[in-house]
């Protein structure tokens, strides 16, 4: 063996890396270079240093406090009745009502106020998260699930597939999503199922579109042509070779593709296509408070709050990821 | 045409483990036109007779564009030949499915050029040398991972890298990563794509270093492109000079280099750096006239006639075949009807062809 040069060179490695790695034995190292005290080095993948990147952007971290916050909020909803001892369905006729039938204002016992019916705000809105995220996430979900395969599978089996799957793509994308919306849901009857799946329908296919072009470019590079030359199948090279190398863009488009579903979701519920009454969404509410906003603000401006703050949220934490993903726009603006 | 199984050599060291008869490859190339029906098609590897023996090195050079690489992706079964045979250890692999060529694959394997673009940048080093082994479902996780330990060590990697990205190694280094990947499963052939095209020169040297103790070291057959003659020369123990999809001549590698046949391989070897200034200074540089021919409207007869300085009106309907010329050995073979004599200075001569359908041919080609 040429022992000379690659040793020397691995060598020089390992005495770079021997003040920040810390030493473990491992019986294969110490048989290759015994001079050397053998240990550990874990290479940092492409995920670490975009989490590290992601966690020095102090936007994108404080976008996911909030987030985390909504979340908890939501989780632990039933905790804001416990607190305020308002479940979120309890019309209070006497209490949460004013003598003309009207919203009461913030007060002591209502810390947002109350809505039309006497229903306390704050209660409804943290249910109303619940809603907003579990339709987001789980829409969000399926849409790039269904998006990822669609995408791989017309871009690397090409030909008749490609052709097929691409021309759906252009079908779906072309029909307009909120006119079926609402032609969907009028016969079916509103429901949280039918809104993600009708969610998840129509927006599959931006994703499949993005896939697909990555996945264009990456079939034809080298290391899939190695992997064939092992004899690997066409699954596997979809699945472990590419997939990989698309999950970037994906996670990317995932994070900035959530806020648009609880919006798609609060608008479906706002044209009173979302869930059945009484549950408590944030489209719902605001669609409610609307009518009341000369004499109730409270009653409108809460939920709205709540929506522009999470989806503002998201998409702030979408850009940093994008940002984590890829250093370069970054060092382009800085220029 | 000849056929290359009856040459004395071939007998004398056994059969071939790699034959090649009559390769073609051509690739449609859409026409403006939404009929099919005038598709014209790129003459990557045009009619392409060669053989491999047990434990030799074949050199193949040529410029850029002249179907090397394609030639070798269709010895890997990458590609689809368009016709002819292609053998390896006596079976005929030319047509065999994705299913039946999985226990070939484990014997033929690749060392691909850009060290860069053939490793995959999101997957640990370790799982892409393992990688043979999770494709042909062997060992067990833990007798994988020592045994891409092994291989890391080999071929001069600290096996200690193991967890490491493909980024975080030189381009040496992931050459290196390439050849333990092609080794793992033991083949008997390697085809190397210009495994040092991509490299510094200093890496090359220890890169085709390896290559051959690795060579030695397990008996390895390699096909080995390049268009680096000096590298050619020092890996090779015959070399096929290819032109235009055709090999033009083939001769082992001292032989070649001494009594050159071919007035396109003259001109290549014309191209070599001299290490001696004084030399340089006086030898022949043959320039040749000219661009390559598009491959996908070769020119007839001798497909070199529209650059040779020896062409003569033959060159233009004949197509001459591959064999041996001036009474050389049959190992040496050259597809020339005007041979250079030993010691003939090229430069002297002058195309005497009727140019009248060279200028046709460039009217055509404008019209388009």
């Amino acid at each position: 063996m040429n022992a000379d040069n690659p040793k020397a060179e691995t060598l020089r490695e390992d005495v770079e890396h021997a003040e920040r790695v810390p030493t473990t034995g491992e019986s294969a190292g110490a048989r290759t270079v015994a001079a050397v005290p053998a240990k550990k080095i874990e290479g940092r993948s492409p995920w670490a240093l975009a989490w590290d990147r992601l966690r020095r952007d102090k936007v994108a971290m404080i976008s996911l406090l909030i987030i985390v916050l909504i979340a908890l909020m939501a989780i632990f909803a039933p905790v804001f009745t416990a607190w305020t001892g308002h479940p979120p369905n309890e019309q209070y006729h006497s209490t949460g009502l004013t003598l003309n039938g009207l919203p009461k204002p913030p007060s002591s016992t209502f810390y947002l106020g109350t809505d039309d019916l006497g229903r306390d705000v704050l209660v409804r809105i943290a249910y109303g998260a619940r809603i907003s995220l579990l339709v987001g996430v789980v829409a969000t979900l399926i849409t790039v699930a269904i998006g990822v395969v669609v995408g791989l599978a017309a871009g690397f089996l090409g030909g008749l597939v490609d052709t097929a799957l691409a021309r759906l793509i252009d079908v779906v994308l072309s029909v307009p999503f909120l006119l079926v919306a609402i032609a969907l849901v009028s016969i079916t009857g509103p429901s949280l199922t039918v809104t993600i799946l009708v969610i998840g329908f129509f927006s599959w296919a931006s994703v499949a579109r993005i896939v697909r072009g990555q996945v264009l470019s990456l079939r034809e590079r080298e290391f899939v042509e190695a992997a064939r030359s092992l004899g690997a199948g066409s699954s596997r090279i979809m699945f472990v070779d590419i997939l990989p190398n698309v999950l970037a863009q994906v996670i990317v488009y995932t994070t900035l593709l959530i806020p648009v579903v609880i919006v798609v979701q609060a608008t479906l519920s706002f044209l009173g296509l979302g869930l059945p009454p009484p549950t408590a969404d944030w489209g719902g509410m605001i669609s409610e408070g609307q009518a009341y906003y000369r004499v109730a603000w409270w009653f409108v401006l809460f939920p709205s709050v709540a929506l522009v703050i999470t989806t503002l949220a998201f998409n702030l934490f979408g850009d940093g990821v994008r940002d984590a993903f890829d250093p370069r726009t970054d060092q382009l603006l800085n220029k | 045409m000849t056929n290359p199984a009856t040459t004395p050599a071939a007998t004398s060291t056994g059969d071939p483990l790699l034959k090649l008869e009559d390769v073609r490859k051509l690739f449609p190339v859409h026409s403006s036109s939404l009929t099919n029906r005038d598709r014209d098609f790129v003459h990557a590897v045009d009619g392409v007779d060669l053989e491999v023996r047990p434990g030799e090195t074949l050199g193949l050079v040529g410029e850029t564009g002249c179907g090397k690489s394609t030639l070798a992706r269709c010895i890997a079964r990458l590609y689809d030949v368009t016709s002819g045979k292609i053998t390896f250890d006596g079976r005929d692999v030319t047509n065999l499915s994705r299913k039946q060529m999985r226990p070939i694959r484990r014997e033929v394997q690749m060392i691909f050029q850009d060290p860069y673009g053939s490793l995959n940048p999101r997957r640990r080093v370790g799982s892409i040398i393992g990688d043979p082994f999770s494709i042909h479902g062997i060992g067990s996780r833990q007798e994988r991972k020592r045994r891409v330990q092994e291989l890391m060590e080999v071929v001069g990697l600290n096996p200690e890298h193991y967890n490491r990205f493909p980024a975080e190694f030189s381009g040496g280094q992931r050459q290196r990563i390439g050849v333990a990947r092609a080794l793992a499963l033991r083949p008997k052939m390697l085809i190397c794509d210009e495994p040092v095209s991509a490299l510094d020169v200093s890496i090359q040297a220890q890169v085709i270093n390896l290559l051959l103790d690795l060579q030695s070291e397990f008996g390895l057959t390699y096909v080995f492109i390049s268009h680096d003659l000096s590298v050619v020369r020092h890996v090779s123990d015959r070399v096929a000079v290819m032109y235009l999809g055709k090999v033009v001549e083939t001769a082992d590698v001292d032989e070649l280099f001494e009594t050159t046949r071919h007035p396109y391989t003259k001109s290549l070897l014309s191209a070599l750096p001299v290490p001696d200034p004084d030399i340089a200074d006086s030898r022949q540089r043959i320039i040749l006239a000219g661009d390559v021919p598009s491959p996908i409207k070769p020119p007839s007869g001798c497909r070199f006639h529209t650059r040779c300085p020896k062409a003569r009106p033959d060159c233009v309907k004949v197509v001459p075949p591959l064999e041996p010329v001036l009474g050389d050995p049959q190992t040496h073979r050259a597809a020339c009807l005007h041979p250079l004599e030993v010691g003939e200075d090229m430069s002297r001569s002058t195309p005497q062809i009727d140019d009248t359908e060279t200028v046709v041919q460039l009217r055509e080609e404008g019209a388009k």
